[in-house]
């Protein structure tokens, strides 16, 4: 890296001797700012990876409480942590993952009134469970103008897209309209391992995405089945009746 | 012949995750009217359309979208857990 003598055994190694990233692109992370929505099932690899990779600034939001059921999948959290607040459980094991990352929590549920947090990110990620929280992320990050990384879990399938109309890509709501009446309820039933890969796609998407690695998922929407081995990659398209971007991006 | 793949809550309903169809479905919507017409399974899945999402042949499009020389249908809602 500049003017030091790389070290093979340093922490971001695997990343300096990998082309796509290489020192430019390490450095890119390193001066990276990201918001994660969400300290759950997708938050834990999302976070947990990212904090590895050495994202600069890595703020997260959650109003939760580690509690039993949510260690079967979300394995940022511990057993010594029930009880605790996510963000402070978090905190914890992102700490000592990676001290050189400045981690900032918020102990809220993202709603209107907190809308303004997206402002001056590089990212945005989206780890919420419902999508009511998914279409006021979606708004912010609009007006904001900062691209939305929103991944999502059904049981035993996975969704993921990158939603950044100033980049040229539809947003959330281009390509998943809010419904008038609400989608049926769907099981929380979720298989414990699910999460893992899904999330770990979406931080590598995101590790894509701020080193400028390859084709990001702009205009894609991923989409896996594990249970029957289905896996597609769909393109998606902004619409000029989004109520959100207008298919251009300006904030409404 | 035409594939149809169906994602999340609608595969659910239905019963399985993909079946081939003989159809003369000139659009999407036509095609969802033929299934709903089979059985109460399909008539769940597809109660009310304007929650879900069609891609044809891997692309995002609409539900008045023309059927000619597609030859996969995927059918999703949005996941919404995190
Ligand atoms: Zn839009």
């Amino acid at each position: 890296m500049d003017g030091h003598i790389f070290d093979p055994e340093g922490r971001y190694a695997r990343h300096l001797i990998l082309p796509e990233i290489g020192p430019a692109g390490q450095a890119r992370l390193n001066a990276a700012s990201v918001l994660v929505i969400g300290a759950g099932g997708l938050g834990s690899p999302v976070l947990l990876y990212l904090a590895a990779a050495g994202i600069g600034r890595l703020t997260l939001a959650d109003d939760d409480v580690v509690s039993l059921s949510n260690l079967q999948r979300q394995v940022l959290h511990g057993t010594a942590r029930l009880g605790q607040g996510k963000t402070v459980s978090a905190r914890a094991r992102l700490a000592d993952l990676n001290p050189e990352v400045r981690i900032e929590t918020h102990a809220i549920r993202f709603g209107v009134e907190t809308a303004v947090l997206v402002a001056g990110f590089d990212l945005v990620i989206d780890c919420t469970d419902n999508l009511a929280a998914r279409h006021l992320l979606n708004r912010a990050c609009v007006a904001a103008g900062v691209p939305l990384l929103s991944g999502a879990i059904a049981q035993w399938e996975g969704q993921i897209g990158l939603y950044a109309p100033g980049l040229g890509g539809p947003c959330y709501a281009c390509t998943f309209p809010e419904p008038e009446n609400p989608p049926p309820a769907q099981s929380k039933g979720v298989v414990g391992a699910l999460p893992g890969v899904v999330g770990a796609r979406m931080a590598l998407e995101a590790i894509k995405h701020l080193t400028g690695a390859g084709q990001s998922l702009l205009g894609r929407l991923w989409m896996i089945d594990t249970l029957w081995n289905e896996e597609r990659l769909l393109r998606t398209h902004r619409r000029a009746d989004c109520p959100v971007c207008r298919g251009k991006g300006a904030a409404c | 012949m035409l594939d149809i793949v169906y994602f999340a809550w609608v595969r659910e309903r239905i019963g399985h995750p993909r079946e081939q169809v003989e159809t003369g479905a000139a659009t999407v919507a036509d095609l969802v009217a033929e299934l709903r017409a089979r059985d109460p399974r399909y008539a769940a899945a597809f109660a009310d359309p304007a929650v879900l999402r069609v891609a044809l042949d891997q692309d995002l499009a609409d539900f008045t979208a023309p059927l000619a020389g597609v030859r996969e249908v995927a059918f999703f809602p949005p996941m919404t857990g995190g």
